[in-house]
């Protein structure tokens, strides 16, 4: 292994503080969603600080690989890895939302550094990431393409579009990464539309179907690793996760997938995130 | 007119942008299941690992579209006006033109001309929708030889284009000395009484009526408004201020096209008479394109009509 790959106890304690920062960034803009941006945490760390070849000098080195974050709503995880990852000033994490701010309600990938596509409107990710796979095929470029989709959001038909399309054209650098959380804002997944079973649909795509522990850092890490330098058709990892993964009165809460915390739940979320960070 | 030779647009882009990928090596081809319909299928076979058929699935070849061009190629999709402008708009829209990426939207079965398809194929509403896109430019050329001249200046211009096409056979009008420039209109002809500022294959029908007026005492003027975004509205403010009367024809529903846009700026910078040629507050119907255009009042009589009418209304303009 790579010396200068930072061991599993540091990309957890790097989990933490995103989650930390997420909660911070959330309450200040006092909106957004903090439920689908802690569930993500763990697999967004394991990208930018283990698995993806990034140069955050670079933002648009083009050898780069690439990340989607379909799941929009979510990106104060993504900001807060982009941050923590030296793309732009830790200290801007604190204008989200705002007027002016290069962090916007959504992805966009003309105003923040190291953002890849722009996204939110959900079911569209996955496209924009097969289209990278296929152009990095005629580009010669040797990139891997994560996109990660929330399992509510695979209720757009343009999913499965793009999932038959994966496996027409054989994208092995295309991978897409199911924050399955079971929540969407309207309530459990299960019960709004029911998705069900995910593993399966995938398969039966064509796609290769892995299914991690979402909160696990060594099989998050060990999954994408495998999947990057092995894969041979396009992948599916179904990850398990918890909305609102470390602060307890989130977690598998509805309500908090788009609600900011007040200034009260903010330090109590914080507290819990800065003791897991200190334990 | 009758015995200008005809050419359906949708060929003419077939044929140019496979020109235009053999100089360039970033351009690829995007299709959904009409790439017989539009001849891109001799793309496919001329380029087979820079063609890529989506099957029936507009919107993901629309944002896959987008993703390619983040990479750094330039995506020409080909499909039909309705479904790249109405089944994929979001994806169009947040995907492509909120990120100002360059992808070109190739568009064929514009207006009335698959007119025997019936009012699922007829794309009347995409211009209007494709205009309200921040960033968007929107381009229907007149024949042949512009279309062929629009792709290249489509793939020399940074950002998202809509290039509309014609099923049917249009005249060709112009030969290969063309100068074509995005957003600069075209001047077919000078006129005196009133000007006709037409887009696509109403252009034809535009020189067609002028000449019938011709014969009756009106000197009109015909200029090809083949870029409706960004408008070129130098051009109509010269025209109403030289003519004082300006007729408009479009292939395409009366809200939102080059009509209202040509309203826009008369009634901002130059307010004269003006009467709108196009479809009104309905659907059309299956029949032969030329038979349709006289049902629904789009003929060159009508764009003749039309232009006698705003003669007429040149000395009753409101006062102020």
């Amino acid at each position: 292994m790579d010396t200068d790959t930072p061991a599993l106890r540091d990309l957890e304690r790097m989990a933490a503080t995103i989650r930390c920062d997420i909660i911070r960034m959330i309450h200040r803009a006092g909106a957004g969603h903090p439920g689908g941006a802690l569930s993500a945490a763990d697999l967004v760390t394991a990208l930018y600080f283990r698995v993806m070849r990034l140069d955050p000098r670079n933002p648009s080195w083009p050898a780069r690989d690439r990340f989607i974050l379909s799941k929009g709503h979510a990106c104060p995880v993504l900001y807060a890895a982009l941050a923590r990852r030296g793309y732009f000033p830790l200290s801007e994490l604190d204008t989200l939302r705002q007027l002016g701010s290069r962090l916007q309600g959504h992805p966009d990938m003309l105003k923040t550094p190291g953002i890849d596509m722009t996204a939110g409107s959900l079911g569209q990710g996955l496209s924009a990431g097969l289209g990278m796979a296929l152009a990095a095929r005629v580009k010669g470029l040797d990139i891997h393409v994560y996109v990660l989709v929330g399992d509510g959001e695979v209720q757009e038909g343009q999913v499965w579009e793009a999932a038959m399309a994966a496996t027409k054209w054989q994208t092995a650098n295309l991978v897409a990464l199911l924050d399955c959380n079971r929540l969407q804002n309207d309530g459990e997944v299960a019960g709004i539309m029911p998705v069900e079973p995910l593993a399966a649909k995938w398969q039966a795509f064509g796609w290769e179907v892995r299914e991690i522990d979402g909160h696990n850092m060594r099989e998050i890490v060990e999954t994408l690793e495998d999947v990057r330098d092995h894969a041979v058709r396009p992948t599916a990892i179904l990850a398990h996760t918890t909305k609102g993964c470390g602060v307890s009165f989130m977690e598998n809460v509805p309500g908090w997938h788009g609600r900011a915390p007040n200034d009260e739940e903010a330090e109590r979320a914080l507290c819990e995130l800065r003791r897991r960070l200190d334990g | 007119m009758a015995d200008m030779p005809t050419y359906p647009t949708r060929y003419a882009y077939a044929e140019a942008v496979q020109e235009l990928a053999a100089a360039n090596p970033d351009v690829v081809l995007l299709n959904a299941d009409v790439a017989k319909s539009m001849r891109t299928n001799e793309f496919a076979e001329r380029f087979p690992d820079r063609e890529f058929n989506f099957g029936i699935a507009e919107q993901n070849m629309m944002a896959a579209a987008a993703g390619m061009a983040t990479v750094g190629l330039i995506p020409f999709v080909s499909t039909y006006a309705v479904f790249a402008s109405m089944r994929a708009c979001e994806q169009v829209r947040t995907m492509i033109c909120y990120p100002r990426l360059n992808v070109k939207i190739a568009a064929s079965h514009g207006g009335l001309t698959p007119g025997q398809d019936g009012v699922t194929h007829q794309g009347l509403e995409d211009m209007a929708l494709m205009r309200s896109l921040a960033g968007m430019t929107v381009i229907q050329p007149a024949d042949a030889t512009s279309t062929r001249k629009a792709v290249w200046a489509a793939a020399a211009h940074p950002g998202p284009v809509y290039l509309r096409l014609t099923r049917d056979p249009v005249p060709v009008l112009y030969d290969d000395s063309l100068q074509f420039e995005i957003g600069r209109a075209i001047t077919l002809r000078d006129g005196e009484d009133a000007t006709i500022i037409a887009i696509g294959d109403m252009v034809a029908l535009a020189v067609e009526a002028a000449d019938m007026l011709e014969a009756e005492g009106l000197e009109v003027g015909v200029l090809d408004m083949h870029t409706l975004k960004p408008l070129d509205e130098a051009a109509v403010v010269r025209a109403a201020r030289a003519t004082g009367a300006i007729v408009t024809a479009e292939n395409h529903t009366l809200f939102g096209g080059l009509g209202s846009a040509v309203a826009e700026v008369l009634g901002e910078q130059c307010p004269v008479p003006l009467s709108r040629v196009g479809l009104g507050n309905t659907f059309a119907e299956s029949g032969p394109y030329r038979e349709l255009l006289v049902k629904y009042r789009m003929s060159s009589v009508d764009i003749a009509a039309a232009v006698q009418t705003v003669v007429s209304r040149k000395d009753r303009v409101c006062s102020g």
